[in-house]
């Protein structure tokens, strides 16, 4: 029993006696919470305006990375190339939408599902043919120094990534909130025979969102590739943004952003303090744990949309 | 003309409620098991034994476990991968620290054991549902895989943590260990997943199934007509967790003999649910078509233009096949998106009009 | 219905099997040797296997062009796509292993995971498992893996060799040191925990371990804790793939000194220092033999496979660690070949016979020269008991352009690790039932 109370508590009296160092692992989760924000995001785009869980999300932020990347290699400015993967991101939205989406409307989400899956394999084959699959470099120039706040050190690139996925959610949510095509996404996210019988194009909506999605991704691609180098492994951030999703809820693009705050503390405070003495590495499942935490009082996720069933 | 249930009188309940009530099936099925059990070790080549139809057994266990829980009670699992590892763990400590127990022993009390585990991570379930459940599910997932890197007891103190099948045999044939023939193999993995079938079969079409299925399709609705849901949600988990444990069990031990924890991460898990997405949610055949499908298919990929001897540098075949098996999964799901099992079934329907189409 | 409906199944699976169940076209005693290659392109770590997959084929493209083949012999190759996956590992091995006039020549599959489940396969199908700097580190002895074979050296040669190496750089002594120890949470990052735990009680060193989740992509709180709380002298980090641009730009990022931070040579490659740019720096990583183009060889392959536009891929990975690597263990595999030959006759040999040249193999400097590897690599001998042959290791540094040595070749504590071998591979053979060899009686 000792044992365990030590196990529980022992920890904070460390914290306890270096709150600076713990102020900084806050700090850190926190920036870090961003990181899968940003990726997080594209998901709940997706099934807010479609009720598709798109699992080609991963794939496409790898996809809008390479061909930055690659465009970018090729003798293209950093805009030019930015604009051209944009273009590009679109494209593939419009092909999704022709070619799978249109043909599987009105199936159940689970099929949409797999075929998102199947969406996953063919861009990456894809775009890893056509850029190869090397590692490449990305740099935009974001500075990666670690600075110190008052004794408190945070990293450069950190600060600036909490500040591109700022701006970004306030974009979006004015362009949900005030726009006239957000309105019609959110017209077709509630119930999407209403909004079809009140004149909304729903497949010219789902190519709009699957291109915002695609553009998020390129945030993302942009953000993580810098840290990480642009390289097949991003298309797995996708799944540490998993319980960011469920804690935040799937239809909440806030609830992505506070999700990602509270997963990344979370996991961070708990792999400095309390893995060592189990062995270390347990980020993977606390972050599960914590989600389940949550869910266990609101099992629609923090900021998701109640269900109400009828029988 | 062949295929038609005409003039097959039934004058007892029991055979109407046979599992083949048409006798054309009948034959069929005795063929066919004809042929896995006796034809396919005669004819097939090592090659095709060991690392065709057997990771495809395999496969086709844990496909039937994940089926039963989310085809039949709906409850969408992404732990797969964790349960598998938790079978194919406890095998390795119920072989070893039990030396003469006999491998069938092993096989189901390591099912057993990851039963009791599924049934842990099952108890979530009452409250979330959906999406959201997979959180619990994941949690599995990614806990048990990491408790099995971490706990140096469940790999005997080995210290890369990698487990090997040892040496154990059934009827005086070998059927793990490095004296087991390829054969052996199959034949004893083959009888495993032909009874595990038959018992999934009779369960989902008995009442347990059709508690899950009413669960399934509606819990509110199924809870008002009596149906604890508790008692069958946990059960579901239970029989699933089951399946899925002597899958990995058997991974661990017949099929690549040596596993570390890695094998079993969340990919497979992904893989699993390809599988009865793929092959029909809510369909036991289902379960063996998807296996085949993604088990197959890459093979078949990779083999293809290095047998045609295509001039194509080998990156580009390899994304290229990633490119056709997901066009291919997106064309399947155009094309019938009930999965292959629904396919078949209406082939069947036109084979029963055949050659007179009204 | 089930057992009808699986039956049926199966048949259909059988009948789409079945046109690859015919052998390869009979080549019967056609004077070719045929060496399979397990490579992976695609999937989280393609961009560290395409260069070793170059590599490797581009040595056997330069034999066949400039030599003709192996005295005469020409070697023929096939490559399997596993994507790093054991099972597809398996299935590729399967496939190759009977290919050929005398089957699979070795077999080189460049995962902890794939060597794990084939060392039981090639021991009893006799094919010889070339394991380069990565798989059991105990797979060293000879008496108990016959088939296995780990030169130039291993995981713990290697985790001796750095902690040696800090200890020279910390002025002889590592009394009240601290080390850090970062590694992939697997049987790969595990391997050499039991030597750098002895050398801590050995040397006196504090010892604090970080085990990473595959694939690595978040590391943030290690490194929170290894650059503020813990500040160790040194980090030792085993990490493959995107852990270790990750693992090298998160200690740029809480300011721990690169240039006290060294990794195992699976991370020391291009691969690992291209995405963090300056932050590399000073980096530095254990390797066994050298990197760039200024080798004899790597002009044979430049002049004959590379310019008449053979080369198996990119130009750019040529020279690169990775490439360099999968170059060293082609050659392993071609001088065995030779080695059997020279007591064989020139003919293409069988596993058995490629066998017994990997454990009679001598490459002494007139050997190298020959083969044109002077300053690539250092001399090795190999013998039935020890199945590593030398185990000599060398730091690298980057530069922010290239590798640069900044050590000599360390030699190991050959007592102390051939003990620890000793002792895995008993509590192996015990497991398994198998009788060590007496090598006394070995010809």
């Amino acid at each position: 029993m000792d044992a365990v109370l030590d196990f529980l508590f022992g920890p904070l009296k460390e914290i306890w006696a270096y709150p600076t160092f713990f102020v900084e692992v806050v700090v850190g989760g926190l920036l870090t919470g961003v990181m899968y924000s940003l990726v997080a995001l594209g998901f709940v785009l997706i099934f807010k305006a479609s009720g598709v869980f798109n699992f080609a999300q991963g794939a496409m932020v790898l996809s809008a990375a390479l061909s930055f990347v690659g465009f970018n290699e090729l003798g293209a400015p950093l805009w030019l190339a930015l604009v051209l993967a944009l273009a590009l991101m679109i494209g593939l939205a419009f092909v999704i939408e022709r070619v799978v989406l249109r043909p599987l409307v009105n199936q159940a989400p689970i099929i949409l599902f797999m075929a998102t899956i199947g969406v996953t394999f063919f861009i990456d084959g894809f775009f890893q043919m056509l850029w190869g699959e090397d590692v490449k470099r990305l740099d935009v120039g974001i500075p990666k120094d670690p600075i110190e706040i008052s004794g408190v050190l945070v990293n450069t690139f950190d600060i600036v990534a909490a500040v591109v996925a700022g701006t970004l959610v306030a974009t979006l949510a004015f362009f949900f909130q005030s726009t006239r095509i957000g309105r019609a996404l959110r017209a077709v996210a509630d119930d999407h025979q209403a909004a079809q019988s009140v004149g909304i194009p729903l497949q010219t909506i789902w190519v709009i969102v699957w291109s915002v999605a695609g553009i998020v991704a390129l945030v993302a691609g942009i953000m993580w590739g810098s840290k990480l180098g642009v390289q097949f492994s991003l298309a797995l951030v996708a799944l540490k943004a998993l319980p960011v999703l469920i804690l935040g809820g799937f239809t909440s693009i806030p609830g992505a952003i506070i999700g990602g705050l509270i997963i990344g503390v979370g996991e961070k405070v708990a792999e400095v303090f309390w893995a060592e003495k189990i062995g270390g590495g347990i980020e993977d499942w606390f972050a599960y744990i914590l989600a389940l935490f949550f869910l266990m009082f609101r099992p629609q996720g923090l900021f998701g949309e109640r269900i109400i069933e009828r029988v | 003309m062949i295929y038609r249930e005409a003039g097959q009188y039934k004058t007892s309940y029991a055979a109407d409620q046979a599992i083949f009530p048409i006798l054309q099936d009948r034959i069929g099925l005795a063929i066919l098991l004809l042929v896995a059990f006796v034809g396919a070790p005669l004819v097939a080549s090592d090659y095709i034994l060991s690392t065709i139809l057997i990771p495809f057994l395999v496969f086709s266990v844990a496909a039937l476990g994940l089926n039963i829980l989310t085809g039949y009670c709906g409850q969408l699992s992404l732990g797969t991968g964790g349960f598998m590892a938790c079978g194919a763990y406890a095998a390795y400590k119920f072989a070893t620290a039990f030396p003469e127990l006999n491998i069938v022993f092993v096989f189901l009390l390591s099912g057993g054991v990851t039963a009791m585990v599924g049934v842990v991570f099952g108890v979530p379930s009452l409250r979330i549902k959906g999406f959201y459940l997979a959180v619990a599910t994941l949690a599995a997932q990614f806990f048990l895989i990491w408790l099995f890197t971490k706990v140096p007891w469940f790999v005997n103190y080995s210290p890369s943590g990698v487990i090997s099948a040892p040496p154990r045999s059934v009827f005086g044939f070998y059927v793990t260990g490095i004296e087991a023939t390829s054969h052996a193999k199959y034949i004893f993995c083959l009888s495993f997943v032909a009874l595990l079938a038959l018992v999934a079969k009779n369960l989902v079409r008995g009442r347990v199934g059709r508690a899950w299925m009413a669960i399934r399709d509606m819990d509110i609705a199924a809870e008002i007509i009596g149906i604890r849901p508790l008692h069958t949600k946990l059960l579901a988990f239970a029989v699933s967790s089951f399946y899925c444990g002597v899958a990995g069990a058997l991974w661990a031990f017949i099929y690549t003999s040596s596993v570390e924890a890695l094998a079993f991460d969340i990919n497979r898990s992904f893989q699993i649910l390809f599988m009865i997405i793929i092959g029909g949610l809510g369909s036991i055949l289902g379960s063996f078509l998807g296996a085949a499908f993604i088990v197959l298919l890459p093979i078949l990929l990779n083999a293809g233009p290095t047998a045609m001897g295509a001039p194509l540098s080998t990156s580009t075949i390899a994304h290229l096949e990633l490119m056709t098996f997901g066009a291919l999964i997106v064309f399947f799901l155009i094309v019938e998106p009930h999965g292959l099992a629904r396919l078949w079934q209406i082939g069947k329907e036109k084979l029963r009009l055949w050659p007179f189409p009204h | 219905m089930s057992l009808y409906r699986f039956g049926s199944a199966l048949l259909g699976a059988a009948i789409l099997a079945a046109p690859m169940a015919l052998p390869a076209p009979a080549l019967a005693q056609a004077n070719e040797q045929f060496i399979p290659s397990l490579s992976y392109r695609t999937g989280p770590f393609g961009p560290n296997g395409t260069p070793f997959a170059d590599g490797y084929l581009d040595y056997f493209k330069m034999i066949n062009a400039r030599d003709g083949g192996i005295n005469g012999v020409k070697i023929t190759y096939e490559e399997c796509e596993t994507a790093y996956n054991t099972d597809r590992g398996v299935e590729c091995y399967e496939r190759v292993k009977a290919k050929g006039p005398t089957g699979a020549t070795a077999i080189v599959p460049l995962s902890t995971g794939i060597t794990y489940a084939l060392i039981e396969r090639t021991a009893q199908d006799k094919i010889p498992m070339l394991t380069s700097g990565y798989g059991r580190s105990d797979g060293s002895d000879g008496r108990v893996f016959p088939w296995m074979f780990t030169l130039p050296a291993t995981y713990y040669s290697q985790m001796d060799a750095i902690v040696q190496f800090i200890k020279s750089k910390e002025g002889g002594a590592l009394k009240g040191k601290k080390i850090s120890y970062i590694y992939h949470d697997s049987a790969f990052g595990k391997e050499p925990l039991p030597v750098i735990q002895r050398l801590s009680k050995e040397l006196g060193f504090e010892l604090s371990e970080f085990p990473v989740p595959n694939p690595g992509v978040e590391q943030k709180a290690i490194w929170l804790r290894i650059g503020r709380q813990i500040r160790p002298n040194y980090v030792i980090m085993w990490g493959w793939g995107v852990m270790n641009p990750t693992a090298i730009t998160e200690a740029a990022a809480v300011g721990f000194p690169r240039d006290k931070f060294i990794g195992v040579w699976w991370a020391g490659s291009e691969q690992d220092v291209t995405p963090p740019g300056d932050a590399a720096k000073g980096y530095m990583a254990a390797n066994f033999h050298g990197a760039g183009k200024d080798y004899k060889f790597m002009r044979d392959i430049e002049n004959t496979v590379l310019k008449p536009g053979q080369g198996t891929g990119e130009a750019r990975h040529v020279g690169t660690v990775l490439y360099n690597r999968g170059a060293i263990n082609a050659a392993m595999v071609v001088e065995a070949v030779r080695t059997a030959q020279e007591r064989y006759g020139n003919k293409p040999m069988t596993g058995e016979q490629v066998r017994w040249g990997f454990e009679n193999l001598n490459l002494n400097p007139q050997r190298l020269a020959s083969m044109g590897f002077e300053g690539f690599m250092p001399p090795l001998k190999t013998s039935c008991a020890d199945h590593e042959g030398g185990g000599v290791v060398r730091i690298q540094q980057w530069d922010g352009k290239k590798w640069n040595w900044v050590s000599d070749w360390i030699e190991p504590n050959r007592k102390m690790l051939r003990e620890m071998y000793e002792a895995g591979s008993a509590q192996y053979a015990k497991e398994k039932n198998i009788t060590p060899r007496d090598c006394a009686k070995q010809s």
